[in-house]
């Protein structure tokens, strides 16, 4: 199931938006590509990104994975239970696995995809 | 890109998988991390069909493998088998190998599937210049080869096998005439362990057996994802990777294999003339000290030595040990080999990761009975 509370980018990553703000993690297909998240390199919080830079990587035993940020902003906090936990990235990316939280500067983009158009962009292979 | 016999097997189960040597292998199951600690603490079950096997026999086939490889075949036993490889003139690698002594006049070389068809003119030709007293039969394609590794491989592989295999020691092996299988006591994964050849045709009735035998043991299917961070826990070379034709045994740390007094062999002078100059360039482990994960390619410096520095071959993180390591090729220079312990870092994605130089291996098996 994908959640329908959000947008979604081509990297396979979500991102929530709400007051200002904005929640990013990884899909679930993207964790499932990845395989056993180890460790993730976050941002510090208070840097400043543009949308499109890249802010951090997921790295699973086999794989490593930038982590992109679909919009501009600055990291309010990162989740700090990944340190200790970061398979929560493959068990809940939606939920408890999410990375980053950024203040917005500026609109979201365009271009990104509802969850139906994730669906079928998933669906299309 | 061609499949194992074990195909259909692996997606019943699961697999992903990915290309590995020309073929589609299974990397993984239910999770890397999962088969990795299956193996550690249970068994994994692996399919390598993909490996080579090459079969060399006649009255001149000793003499021929005598002047192939490094270690001394002269000194195998009917059902003993040994590491070895295939060098180049320079000494550096062509493949890592193992050789089974059959008989004294017939035995099996299993070879890397990337190197096969190299391998195999190699030996080709040499069995050319040894006149007829030689014939080479690649068996590779009409051969399966299974591995069960872990704890408790033994027991599995009694129940289907037969209680002799409980027998085997370590690097020893036994053949089944009536299902013209091999059954040897080998692996590479750090754990006891066997490895099973089979025809073809009886590969997927022993892998669902094993399967159905092993079950209750907690035996586990287990991809190539797992046996790589498995054989770099144990400290086991990649060959393509970690040594190739840039790297002579002497720098992998592997000079056990080269047997300085058995007579000539193909890489023996420039090897001597290493041994006795020294060689800058050395196989290096090391592990990570703080959070990040060095991989293939990044450069791994060691501090306080000018100079003293290269890439890294392998880098995982190793499931067993909790942290990252890796082997990486260092130019040592004139300054010698640094001790384990000393200080060195990795520039992971423009950040320094501290890394302390170790002695491979990184993981040894807890001594406990068999094996």
């Amino acid at each position: 199931m994908i959640p329908d509370d959000r947008l979604y980018t081509e990297q396979h990553e979500w991102l929530k938006l709400e007051d200002g703000e904005a929640v990013l993690g990884i899909t679930d297909f993207a964790q499932q590509e990845l395989g056993d998240v180890v460790f993730v390199d976050m941002p510090a919080p208070g840097q400043a990104f543009g949308a499109g830079f890249e802010i951090g990587a997921i790295e699973s035993v086999k794989a490593v994975a930038e982590i992109y940020t679909p919009v501009a902003g600055t990291v309010e906090a990162t989740n700090s239970q990944l340190e200790d936990a970061p398979e929560l990235v493959n068990e809940d990316p939606y939920g408890e696995g999410w990375l980053v939280r950024l203040r917005l500067d500026g609109e979201a983009p365009d271009g990104l995809m509802t969850a139906a158009e994730y669906e079928a962009l998933l669906a299309a292979g | 890109m061609e499949r194992t016999v074990l195909h259909r097997r692996h997606v019943e189960s699961g697999a992903r998988f990915g290309p590995f040597a020309g073929y589609e292998m299974p990397i993984q199951y239910q999770g890397v991390l999962a088969e990795h600690r299956a193996v550690r603490e249970r068994a994994g079950m692996f399919d390598v069909s993909h490996m080579g096997e090459v079969r060399v026999r006649g009255p001149r086939a000793l003499s021929l493998l005598q002047g192939l490889t490094p270690n001394d075949v002269g000194a195998l036993a009917p059902g003993r088998a040994q590491y070895s490889a295939l060098l180049t003139e320079r000494g550096t690698f062509i493949d890592d190998l193992l050789v089974y002594c059959l008989d004294p006049e017939d035995y099996l070389l299993v070879v890397n599937a990337a190197s096969r068809e190299r391998d195999v003119e190699l030996i080709e030709a040499a069995a050319a210049q040894a006149g007829n007293g030689v014939r080479v039969d690649d068996l590779s394609a009409e051969t399966a080869l299974i591995a069960v590794q872990g704890p408790e491989a033994a027991g599995i592989v009694a129940e289907v096998v037969g209680s002799e295999a409980v027998d085997l020691r370590y690097y020893s092996f036994l053949q089944q005439e009536s299902h013209g299988r091999l059954v040897s006591r080998t692996g590479y994964t750090g754990e006891d362990g066997f490895e099973i050849y089979t025809p073809n045709e009886s590969a997927e009735d022993l892998w669902l057996e094993l399967l159905d035998r092993g079950r209750d043991r907690g035996l586990a299917p287990a991809g190539l994802g797992a046996r790589d961070t498995l054989r770099l826990e144990a400290g086991m070379m990649l060959c393509g990777q970690d040594i190739d034709e840039e790297t002579t045994p002497i720098e992998a740390g592997l000079s056990w294999i080269v047997k300085w007094k058995k007579g000539d062999f193909t890489g023996r002078e420039a090897l001597v003339h290493q041994r006795r100059t020294g060689c800058r360039h050395r196989l290096l482990g090391f592990e990570a000290l703080g959070r990040g994960i060095a991989r293939h390619g990044h450069r791994l410096t060691v501090s306080d030595r000018p100079g003293c520095a290269g890439p890294v071959t392998s880098g995982a993180f190793a499931p067993t040990l909790g942290r990252a390591i890796g082997i990486a090729r260092v130019d040592c220079g004139e300054s010698g080999v640094p001790e384990s312990g000393s200080a060195a870092s990795v520039e992971v994605r423009g950040r320094e990761i501290p890394c302390r130089i170790v002695k491979l291996p990184f993981y040894r098996r807890p001594k406990a009975s068999g094996g």
